[in-house]
Formats: structure tokens, C-alpha cells, sequence
């Protein structure tokens, strides 16, 4: 049951936005963040709508798995939503006690949902069609050029993607000596909080002795087979843009530009 | 000159307290002579610390030796510059499959040796794909390592070694975690490197079955080399496999005790047919 265990939540389809270079994923999502943060008027507001649908039908991704997302963020949504209905200062249209309701509030607590709403749909894009091992491969090319004032970006996107490959070792073995526990009486699930939390302290300790005792055996392994860093390196799975990637810059930079062109020819409704 | 020579070979491994003096010395390797020949198939007994894994890290050049000198494939192992070829050259196998297998993918993971020495993308797609045929495992390539067994793994892990296209492969105890299909499977898979491929196999183990089909045997004891030969030489002294706390196969003992009670059976029969055999000319 727990080494079927998938992380991330990556959803396995066939499409384009799955076979894309995750480096344009990367970006195309750090693009349409800038997009949704920066778009004034209903004409960007469209723009980015049709974007966003577009790319949901095309990655084959059943809506119901991106709305999935959405639910972790309801409480942060009304509490923004709250925020800007009350506390945006302007002429009241409603008020009752010390609160006071006013037509830029509406508005900014509208968009502010729809941006909050776009920008989960947006990263769950990328997040349900690259595999981890995709992303930590993507993260490392892209940050390359980081190496040069000195930040060991393939030792990084190495302990990732190990730490990927333990993560579901880890958890077996916690089963494991949970089990061990209370088959001697150890007792996880009664009291309150803080005493559930207590009882874990027992089960930490072994845990940690028995990752150093596996990461040590894995150094040594992976000494054996010759890894001496990235230096000489090379890889099975390069990553190499293909066609179908520059087409895809091609679109990401022409929607960033259309949703900027907009904000200066069509800022309709003035804010 | 063979493919790993060893000359008055010493490890010490010192422990130290907190401000660096020395507590105590303990002597894994002592003044160990060895010499292997290529395509040999050796198998190493011993009980715990004798100091077997200790060798066997040597000949990957993860320890370097206190005094004396090894060399494999005529590199001398203690010269920082040879790490990297002797390690390309003689591959390893760990105990614990979990703790070998560094990528997520399998055919990803046979790629990690090849990827770290240098091995051009293209070469390093025919490598995994033929390492992988030859341990077995060509239609598990695209799994998880998680949803393998503890032998399956492990021929994972030898693939990973062969990609590398070593000249001889060090399997440190590769059986002790696994259920006897694995342990069956691993060792056959050793045997077919072996005698298909000619790579040099060096199998430290103390499950006595394993020793059978190996070309010679060395018996190690706190840090000597005190006994080889052939498994059958090695085999015929039982008296002196018992001294050095080791367990000799179930045929071989059960001979040996006909032999005690008077039966005039020959020395050194490991399996069941031979002990049939045997007793089939005694009746005749």
C-alpha cells in the first residue's frame, strides 16, 4: 500500500504539455504568474481566461484534478477575498458598524480571487504533467548559470531527486518501526495533540539513525560507481528544446506581450 | 600479472576520541597476500569481521591500504590518479539493494555509472539496454525500483555495475537480504557474467551453496588469507572449516559424518547428486 505512494501529483497522459521540455514548463508558468499579477482591464482578463482553458483541454488533465488544488486554498482565498471587500478604502455603497463596503472593494476582492483561483490552476499544470525527476532536471539546467558566483546547483538537484527516490523507503520503514513499537506497546494514536506528538519522538530517533546509516551505504555506492560531482558529466535524458518547445516559447511570449499590450491600449474598466 | 594482485596488504582502521588521540587500533587486513586471474570466479568465506568486506573495498578503491600494496589491473589503488580507472575497471555490489539504487527509474539508475565516467548519451542507451538484457530485467526498465523484489534489485544493481563495463565485479555479500528465489536468481546471474562474458567475479559470502560452482575459494580469518583452493580441496577439510567458525554444505557435512562412521566415502563432495553417486558405487 505505501510503496504505491506517488509524489507530487503527477497525472500520466499522452499529450503535448506533458511531452514539453519541462525548462519551458518552468518558465511558461513563472511567465503567466507575471501575466496574472500584471494584467489591467476585462480585454487581459479574457486573454489569460482563454490561455489558461486552452492549455487545460490540450494537457488532457480532467478539470476535477486541478480543482483538487483549489480546495487547499479556500481559507486563504476568503480571508484575502475579506480583506479587500472591507479594508479598501473609497466611497461606501454599504456600511454597518465600523465596516464599510465600497465599489473598489468589490472589485478588488473579485480579482483578487480569480488571480489567486488562475494562479493554482496555473502551477497545477505544471505539476500534474512533469514528473518530479523531470522538474528536478528541468530546475538544474535552467539554474545552470547560477554556478558560476557559486551555488552548487547540480549537488542540489542531485539530493532532490534522491531525495525523491527515498521519500517512499522512508515511509515503509517508519511503518515499520511504528509497528515494532506498538506490537510492545507504544501508543500512537490516543490523548491530544501534544501527546501525539510526544509519542512520535521515539519513533524519530531510529528513523534518523536509520536514514544516516542509508545514506552513508548510498555515498559509498555511489562513490563506487565512479560519481565524482558534475564535473565530466553526462546524462542519459539531456534535455533538448525540440520544435514543438520553441513553438511553445513562441505562444508563452506573444500571450505575455498581447496581456502587456492590453494593459496600455485597453485598461478598461479604469481601476 | 592477474587481474588483482595483493603484497603484504595491512588496513588498520583506527578509532580516535574526541581530541584526535588515537583509542584503539583494530587490524581488518594483516599482511594479506592474494593473487586473482582474469575471468576467474572466487569466492571469499569468512565469518564476520575477518575482514572480507574490507578487501573487498580495496579493490574498489573506497579504502586505500594502510601498508602494502594492491593492484588491479595493474594499477596500484593507493594512487589518488588510478581511483577513477579502478573503479571503472572493478565494479561493486553492496549488501542492501535499497541503499544502492540512486535513481527512481530503473534503466535511469543503470545509467548513473556510465553518465558519471563520461560515456557519450547514445553509447549509454545501448549500454543500459544491454545490461540490462543480460541480468534479465530489459522489460523492468521503465519501473519503479520500489516495485521490485529484493533480487530484482539486485540484478538491478549488477546492471548498474555492468554498464560500466567493468573487468571484474566485487559482490560484497549480495544475497544476505534476500529470500532464496533472489538469492538463486543473483547468483546464476554472477555465474553467466562469469562464464559468458569472461568478467572477473569476486563473491564474498557465507552461504556455502553460493561457493560451490566458484573456480577457487579463499578462506579469510581475522585478516588472513588462511585457506584456498578449489571448493572441493577447500571442502574436503571440514575439521578446519569448523575452527574458522564456518558452516560447510549439508552434503559436504553429511558425507563427512558417513566418512566418521565408517563408510569409505571420498573427501570433498558439495552436492546431492554426488553424494548419490558415491553411495550408489559403495552399494555396487
Amino acid at each position: 500500500m505505501l510503496r504505491d505512494i506517488t509524489l507530487g501529483q503527477y497525472y500520466p497522459a499522452n499529450s503535448v504539455i506533458h511531452r514539453l521540455d519541462p525548462r519551458v514548463k518552468l518558465l511558461g508558468t513563472l511567465l503567466f504568474i507575471v501575466s496574472l499579477f500584471s494584467f489591467k482591464g476585462v480585454t487581459a482578463l479574457a486573454l489569460a481566461t482563454i490561455f489558461l482553458v486552452t492549455v487545460i483541454k490540450v494537457s488532457k488533465v480532467p478539470f476535477k484534478f486541478m480543482v483538487k488544488g483549489l480546495r487547499a486554498i479556500v481559507i486563504l482565498m476568503l480571508i484575502t477575498a475579506f480583506f479587500n471587500l472591507f479594508l479598501t478604502p473609497g466611497e461606501a455603497l454599504v456600511s454597518f458598524w465600523k465596516f464599510k463596503i465600497t465599489a473598489p472593494g468589490i472589485k478588488n476582492a473579485v480579482l483578487m480571487a480569480i488571480r489567486l483561483t488562475y494562479l493554482i490552476l496555473g502551477t497545477s499544470i505544471m505539476t500534474l504533467t512533469t514528473t518530479p525527476n523531470q522538474l528536478t532536471a528541468g530546475l538544474e539546467m535552467a539554474l545552470r548559470p547560477l554556478r558560476k558566483v557559486g551555488v552548487p546547483v547540480h549537488a542540489v538537484s542531485m539530493m532532490m531527486s534522491i531525495a525523491l527516490r527515498f521519500i517512499p523507503i522512508l515511509i515503509e520503514e517508519t511503518d515499520k518501526i511504528m509497528k515494532a513499537q506498538m506490537a510492545r506497546g507504544a501508543d500512537f494514536e490516543s490523548g491530544n495533540l501534544i501527546r501525539k506528538v510526544k509519542s512520535m519522538v521515539p519513533l524519530l530517533v531510529p528513523l534518523f539513525v536509520a536514514a544516516f546509516r542509508r545514506a552513508d551505504d548510498l555515498a559509498m555506492a555511489m562513490e563506487a560507481r565512479c560519481y565524482h560531482g558534475g564535473d565530466g558529466r553526462t546524462q542519459l535524458k539531456p534535455l533538448r528544446y525540440q520544435g514543438r518547445d520553441r513553438l511553445a516559447y513562441l505562444i508563452l511570449f506573444s500571450y505575455l506581450a498581447g496581456v502587456f499590450l492590453c494593459r496600455h491600449f485597453l485598461p478598461w474598466p479604469q481601476g | 600479472m592477474g587481474i588483482i594482485k595483493a603484497r603484504q596488504l595491512v588496513h588498520e582502521y583506527i578509532r580516535r576520541d574526541e581530541e584526535g588521540n588515537v583509542e584503539s587500533i583494530s587490524t581488518a587486513l594483516d599482511h594479506l597476500n592474494l593473487d586473482v586471474e582474469q575471468g576467474q570466479f572466487i569466492a571469499v568465506l569468512g565469518h564476520n569481521g575477518s575482514g572480507k568486506s574490507t578487501l573487498a573495498k580495496h579493490i574498489n578503491a573506497l579504502l586505500t591500504p594502510t601498508e602494502g600494496t594492491l593492484w588491479v589491473d595493474g594499477l596500484d589503488v593507493s594512487d589518488e590518479e588510478n581511483v577513477m580507472t579502478v573503479r571503472e575497471n572493478a565494479g561493486m555490489v553492496f549488501q542492501n539493494p535499497d541503499n544502492q539504487i540512486i535513481a527512481s527509474v530503473v534503466e535511469e539508475d543503470v545509467a548513473f555509472g556510465p553518465e558519471n565516467i563520461g560515456v557519450p548519451t547514445d553509447e549509454i542507451w545501448d549500454r543500459v539496454e544491454q545490461s540490462l538484457r543480460t541480468v534479465g530485467m530489459l522489460k523492468y526498465r521503465t519501473y519503479s525500483p520500489n516495485k521490485l523484489s529484493g533480487g530484482q534489485k539486485q540484478r538491478v544493481a549488477i546492471a548498474g555495475v555492468l554498464a560500466m563495463q567493468p573487468k571484474c565485479i566485487v559482490l560484497d555479500e549480495p544475497t544476505a537480504m534476500l529470500d532464496p528465489t533472489g538469492r538463486r536468481d543473483v547468483i546464476r546471474t554472477a555465474l553467466e557474467l562469469n562464464r559468458e562474458k569472461g568478467v572477473t567475479i569476486i563473491l564474498i559470502t557465507h552461504y556455502m551453496e553460493e561457493v560451490v560452482e566458484a573456480d577457487r575459494v579463499f578462506v579469510m580469518d581475522e585478516g588472513k588469507l588462511v585457506m584456498q583452493g578449489t571448493p572441493r580441496e577447500i571442502f574436503s577439510r571440514v575439521e578446519e572449516l569448523k575452527h574458522y567458525r564456518l558452516g560447510v554444505p549439508q552434503m559436504t557435512l553429511l558425507a563427512d559424518e558417513l566418512r566418521r562412521a565408517g563408510l569409505p566415502l571420498a573427501g570433498g563432495i558439495m552436492t546431492r547428486e554426488e553424494l548419490v553417486e558415491e553411495l550408489a558405487k559403495l552399494r555396487a
